[in-house]
């Protein structure tokens, strides 16, 4: 088994899939509210990121199984479809938010504890590595249903190498 | 001896679903489940599901529960359940069902029509010392967590990359848990690749052909062993020690059949519907012509799929006493089977297509089966 190989086949998605994920580059450098990376490579039977969607961005599924497409150009950058997907593959990335050094990624969290506004957190890559800090700004949870979306200031450089946080304490 | 028209021998959400079909049309249904609740598997998860908007997706799975059980309340006295209740034989020659619900109340039930959904068991595998108190299955940990609030120990090490690995894994490090490792025989996951990128960003590593070899300790588990297998030759390069108090075995599900047996349904050895299921019409009716069977004791599958196939046999329990037009049995019959031929359509859901092909039958006599 490739390296590649033993990281997807564990639920880590390699380097080389990175740019099929990614949004347009001219629209999501400037694209206020961010656009929407949706990780999610395998045909499952699951639609809600699409049902959750108000603009339609993430489109109709032919068959429930199908994978989710995206319509940039409608992405509001809204985290609607953070929240509601089940999978937990929906993320959001602001490229306007830091000027050349940060960026705001809107992240779905279940765990406890909350972080509070403003608290640094630590950031973790995709195999729940610390690669940064980054700042809480803002926590919302747009379905009522628990599962909530917090917004982190995070390095420009990592926007596609962050995909959790963890709330570090002393107790 | 109590009457009844439909007796639903399992509350799950392939019973609840069926009840609520039957009840909806008029027929009188008596539910038990061997459970203090009725729902099944869907009131230990926490977790939204996943599915289509029929079914529910999105939506926590104890959520789904409250869904069904506000549905039959809607139906007053036609449905009468009974938890903490299990159906303990049939008997084929009366059709007489006998029930202890506690541990006092012994009664016997004589319905017209009977829906077997009784879920599925946990399986287990053998080790050294997976007698250990410690030793866990995932079932367990999950109903200890969600359903009594009470963790299973501080640090886990999580036996299958299933979905249930996967998301009884996710659930741990919800309450505060941490897991250790999930080993994996496969040489990759077999549950969704997105539940276990869940898991995995949080830090849990997935070892990929790996298995535990041993459990240690005395009086308790104190740790495992974990090793490398390769296809064929058994257990392979260096062992691993793991520290950690809990093992929790993820390693798959049995359908529930002895009733099934009983009340002599013609039965089949399906792997990939992981062990025997009964063999069915469309209308999820077995050999047994008054008997049906829907949701995992038809073969290991989904809360979504159960709902539909419990919609099915409900409708077709129904239907057979007498309480749904033939043109209405017909059309809603076929947008069911849409319905659960779309959930079914997916690369992951490949097993489950080969395995109902082997056990659907064309017809068991009267009409569209
Ligand atoms: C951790 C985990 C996560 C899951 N996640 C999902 C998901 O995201 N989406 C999804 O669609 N599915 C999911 N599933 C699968 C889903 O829970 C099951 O497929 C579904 O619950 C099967 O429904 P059922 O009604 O057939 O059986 P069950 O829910 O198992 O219910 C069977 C009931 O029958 C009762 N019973 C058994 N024998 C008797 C008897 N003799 N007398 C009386 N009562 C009896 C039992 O007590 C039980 O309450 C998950 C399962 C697990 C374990
Ligand atoms: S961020 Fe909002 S608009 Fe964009 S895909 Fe998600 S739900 Fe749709
Ligand atoms: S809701 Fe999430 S898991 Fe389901 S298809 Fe959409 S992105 Fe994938």
């Amino acid at each position: 088994m490739s390296k590649s190989e033993g990281l997807y086949n564990s639920g880590v998605l390699p380097p080389e899939m990175y740019e099929q994920h990614e949004p347009p580059k001219e629209l999501w450098e400037s694209k206020k509210n961010g656009l929407v990376i949706v990780e999610c490579p395998q045909r499952i039977p699951c639609n809600p990121c699409h049902t959750g969607c108000p603009t339609g961005a993430i489109m109709e599924f032919a068959d429930i199984n199908d994978i989710p497409k995206v319509d940039y150009s409608k992405c509001t950058g809204c985290a609607m479809c953070v929240a509601k997907c089940p999978g937990l593959a929906c993320f959001v990335a602001d490229l306007t938010y830091g000027g050349d050094e940060e960026a705001l990624l809107k992240l779905p969290y279940e765990m406890l504890p909350l972080p509070n506004e403003g608290e640094e957190v630590e950031c973790l890559n995709r195999e729940g590595k610390v690669v940064s800090k980054g700042k809480v700004l803002k926590i919302v949870e747009p379905w009522k249903d628990k599962t909530k979306v917090v917004h982190v200031a995070v390095p420009k450089s990592l926007v596609m190498e962050i995909r959790a946080i963890r709330v570090v304490r002393s107790r | 001896m109590k009457n009844t028209e439909v007796l639903v021998i399992g509350g799950g959400p392939a019973g609840l679903s069926a009840a609520a079909e039957a009840a909806s049309y008029g027929a009188k249904v008596m539910i038990v489940d061997s459970d203090l609740r009725l729902g099944g598997q869907l009131i230990k998860q926490t977790h939204k599901f996943f599915g289509s908007a029929f079914e529910r997706a999105g939506t926590r799975g104890f959520v789904i529960s409250d869904m069904l059980l506000d549905e039959l309340k809607g139906y007053g006295d036609r449905v009468e359940t009974y938890s903490n209740c299990t159906a303990l034989g049939y008997y084929k020659d009366d059709g007489v069902v006998n029930c202890m619900e506690g541990e006092e109340n012994y009664f016997k039930v004589l319905p017209k029509k009977i829906l077997v959904a009784t879920g599925a068991q946990e399986r287990l595998i053998p080790f050294p010392n997976n007698d250990l108190p410690g030793v866990y299955g995932a079932g367990a940990v999950q109903t200890l967590m969600n359903v009594y609030g009470v963790v299973p120990g501080k640090r886990v090490l999580m036996v299958g990359a299933g979905n249930i690995g996967l998301i009884v894994s996710y659930q741990l490090l919800q309450a505060g848990v941490e897991v250790a490792a999930i080993v994996e025989a496969m040489p990759r996951i077999g549950g969704y690749w997105v539940h276990a990128a869940k898991v995995r960003r949080l830090g849990v590593p997935i070892l990929l052909e790996h298995s535990i070899k041993e459990a240690l300790g005395k009086d308790v588990v104190e740790g495992a062993i974990i090793q490398q297998i390769s296809p064929g030759c058994g257990f392979i390069g260096e062992e691993i020690h793991v520290d950690c108090d809990v093992i929790c075995m993820a390693v798959g599900l049995n359908p529930t059949c002895e009733l099934l047996w009983q009340a002599g349904c013609e039965m089949k050895y399906v792997p990939q519907l992981c062990g025997h299921v009964a063999i069915r019409d469309r209308s999820m009716r077995t050999t047994n012509p008054n008997v049906w069977v829907a949701g995992d004791a038809a073969g290991i599958e989904e809360a979504s799929s159960a709902m539909v196939e419990g919609r099915i046999a409900g409708l077709s329990m129904a239907h057979e006493l007498g309480y749904v037009e033939d043109k209405e049995y017909r059309e809603k019959s076929a947008l069911y089977w849409e319905r659960l031929n779309a959930l079914r359509n997916g690369e992951a859901s490949a097993k489950i297509r080969e395995g109902i092909a082997q056990v659907l039958m064309e017809s068991s006599g009267g009409m569209e089966r």
